[in-house]
């Protein structure tokens, strides 16, 4: 790790990888301890593109990271990553690895399932995507794949779910009902339940607002700052009002690479880098 | 600055010149679609008219007579019946089998290419081409004999590749973020495939099934070549029995004839008087596919209700 000479890192990078260690920090409150963290890590769609160059970032537990950046940046490449989706498409391959703490797996080695590591780590994705089944079963997938059959213990994940994706009131009487009959901001929820009830260690959201109208993208947003009291949320947004509104960490993404690290505050009023203040103020991108 | 716009009538002269083009291609639309209707509908007529005398309820439960007025068809549409039994119950899983495997599993390199091209060209093999092969194998290489079950495999080999292009063609309409959706709850491929690839692409399969039905309900040429017979007047043993275990499957190895051999068979006759009988067949042959046709619609309208991405 001290070897490292990533010019773009942050202090806060280098950190110790001891599991729960605190890294060293810019501001004065300690960071909280790392849940994952990404080293060196590069991918390559097929053989040609490197859609991500030597990425270092840590992911602090139980905050919100935020991952900005123009289009085309890296940023949803990059949390796909975290969950192995490129795994799913021929000819896609990873460097590096993403150690998930505080076993210390790395989540890209070739001998750790994709399976397992996306029963660790969830996703909601930037279009809403329920199942054509009823919003019960939306809700239960992730348990009946793990062989969950117990009823009860079913119908309470299902509640306990749906209440902390805040749509329990709205759909209580209806659970047998076809999920993607709701609006767009519930069918989104919907999504957020689902990706809740396996009690995943990091939730990953892919700009899962861009297809929201206002009022849906308020309820996500104060939905997501509620739940990273128990889960380790991290972000990508187009918006960067956004980031600055539920992050607590936020990366600035260019051309593949993390260009800056820091709390978001950090980012937002007093970036180090050039190339972050310019985007941040909207000079570029 | 180059200004293009025109005057206001300069503008709705363009717009009419343009428009004309609307006017011209939807004429020879209605010309192309009217010349394929009406022939169909020529043909249908008059076989309704030659037939009309015959379709009585007797036609339905006589067995095929040296006298014209006599002859039914309940062999051939006995017949018809059980050997679609077969062809859906061996093609069915076969094809979906094959196209699940092709789509979600198969590695994407120059094998499957080459298995894919060959798939699509065996849609336009001559149904005879599988008559012979059916003849060759089934007959004389398994010893299956002339029965309903050679026919039953020949007729599904002819629509296998018409169901597995279905099938693939069902899987692909499947939104690629449905699928990444059962992945990212940690599902394996075949517990996506279980609960989502298959009950999502079920309508089309079964459209494909159906539509592929429909033509092999019509095959005359590949059920000759393997020896069914043109003149039948018994049935197949009964399916169900009065003993233990009150199944039988002795139907599947009977003699048999189909409602297009015994059309083809009246056709030839010198006297007259049959030519309405094979009418009255074709008309019901007609009708039953259909009914087919029809049993798919209802089929994918049900089935494609709860479906929405």
């Amino acid at each position: 790790m001290e070897a490292r000479t990533q010019p773009t890192t942050h202090a806060t990078m280098l950190g110790s990888a001891q599991p729960g260690a605190k890294a060293p920090s810019a501001s004065d409150a300690p960071a909280p301890p790392l849940k994952a963290e990404s080293r060196d890590l590069s991918f390559y769609y097929g053989n040609k593109f490197k859609a991500l160059k030597s990425v270092t970032m840590p992911v602090h537990e139980d905050r919100v990271t935020a991952l900005i950046g123009p289009s085309g940046c890296g940023k949803s490449t990059f949390l796909r990553c975290f969950n192995r989706m490129h795994d799913l498409y021929p000819g896609n391959r990873y460097e590096g690895e993403i150690v998930l703490h505080p076993d210390n797996t790395n989540l890209l080695a070739d001998d750790v399932d994709p399976i397992e590591v996306r029963m660790r780590v969830s996703m909601v994705f930037q279009k809403p995507n329920p199942f054509p089944k009823s919003i019960y079963e939306n809700v239960a997938y992730g348990l009946r794949v793990r062989g969950v059959r117990n009823r009860n213990l079913l119908d309470e994940k299902v509640e306990e779910s749906l209440r902390g994706a805040a749509l329990w009131d709205e759909v209580k009487h209806r659970l047998n009902e076809v999920g993607s009959n709701l609006s767009g901001g519930q069918q989104q929820r919907l999504c957020i339940a689902r990706a809740l009830a396996t009690d995943p260690e990091i939730m990953l959201f892919d700009e899962p607002t861009s297809a929201l109208d206002p009022i849906a993208t308020a309820s996500i947003e104060e939905l997501i700052s509620e739940l990273k009291k128990k889960v380790t949320i991290l972000i990508v947004t187009h918006n960067m009002q956004q980031a600055a509104r539920v992050s607590d960490y936020t990366a600035y993404m260019y051309l593949g690479e993390v260009i800056e690290f820091d709390k978001t505050d950090t980012i937002f009023f007093k970036p180090r880098r050039k190339e972050t203040e310019d985007y941040i103020t909207g000079r570029f991108g | 600055m180059t200004y293009i716009a025109q005057t206001p009538d300069q503008i709705r002269g363009l717009i009419a010149r343009a428009k004309r083009w609307d006017v011209i291609f939807v004429t020879l639309g209605i010309i192309a679609l009217g010349i394929g209707l009406l022939t169909f509908v020529a043909l249908f007529v008059d076989m309704l008219a030659d037939g009309w005398a015959r379709l009585r309820p007797e036609f339905f439960t006589q067995f095929p007579s040296r006298r014209a007025g006599q002859a039914g068809i309940l062999s051939a549409w006995v017949g018809t019946t059980l050997v679609m039994l077969v062809t859906a119950a061996v093609a069915v899983p076969l094809g979906v089998a094959a196209g699940l495997y092709l789509e979600e599993y198969a590695p994407k390199n120059w094998v499957t290419d080459i298995i894919e091209i060959n798939i699509t060209n065996l849609a336009g093999v001559p149904s005879i081409v599988y008559g012979l092969l059916a003849l060759g194998l089934f007959v004389y290489a398994f010893g299956l004999g002339q029965s309903i079950r050679t026919a039953g495999l020949t007729l599904a080999l002819l629509i296998l590749p018409v169901v597995i292009v279905a099938t693939r063609e069902a899987i692909r309409s499947i939104p690629g973020m449905i699928r990444e959706g059962a992945y990212a709850v940690g599902a394996t491929k075949w517990q996506t495939v279980r609960d989502h690839i298959v009950p999502y692409s079920m309508p089309g399969i079964l459209t494909g099934v159906i539509i592929g039905m429909s033509r092999a309900i019509g095959e005359t040429a590949p059920i000759i070549t393997i020896g069914a017979l043109t003149f039948i007047a018994f049935l197949p043993p009964a399916p169900v029995t009065a003993n233990f275990p009150f199944l039988s499957f002795e139907w599947l190895t009977a003699p048999f004839t189909v409602m297009p051999i015994q059309m083809f068979n009246w056709t030839s006759r010198p006297d007259e008087a049959f030519h309405a009988n094979a009418a009255a067949a074709g008309t019901i042959l007609v009708f039953m596919t259909l009914a087919m046709n029809g049993l798919a619609i209802w089929l994918r309208y049900r089935l494609r209700k709860n479906i929405k991405w």
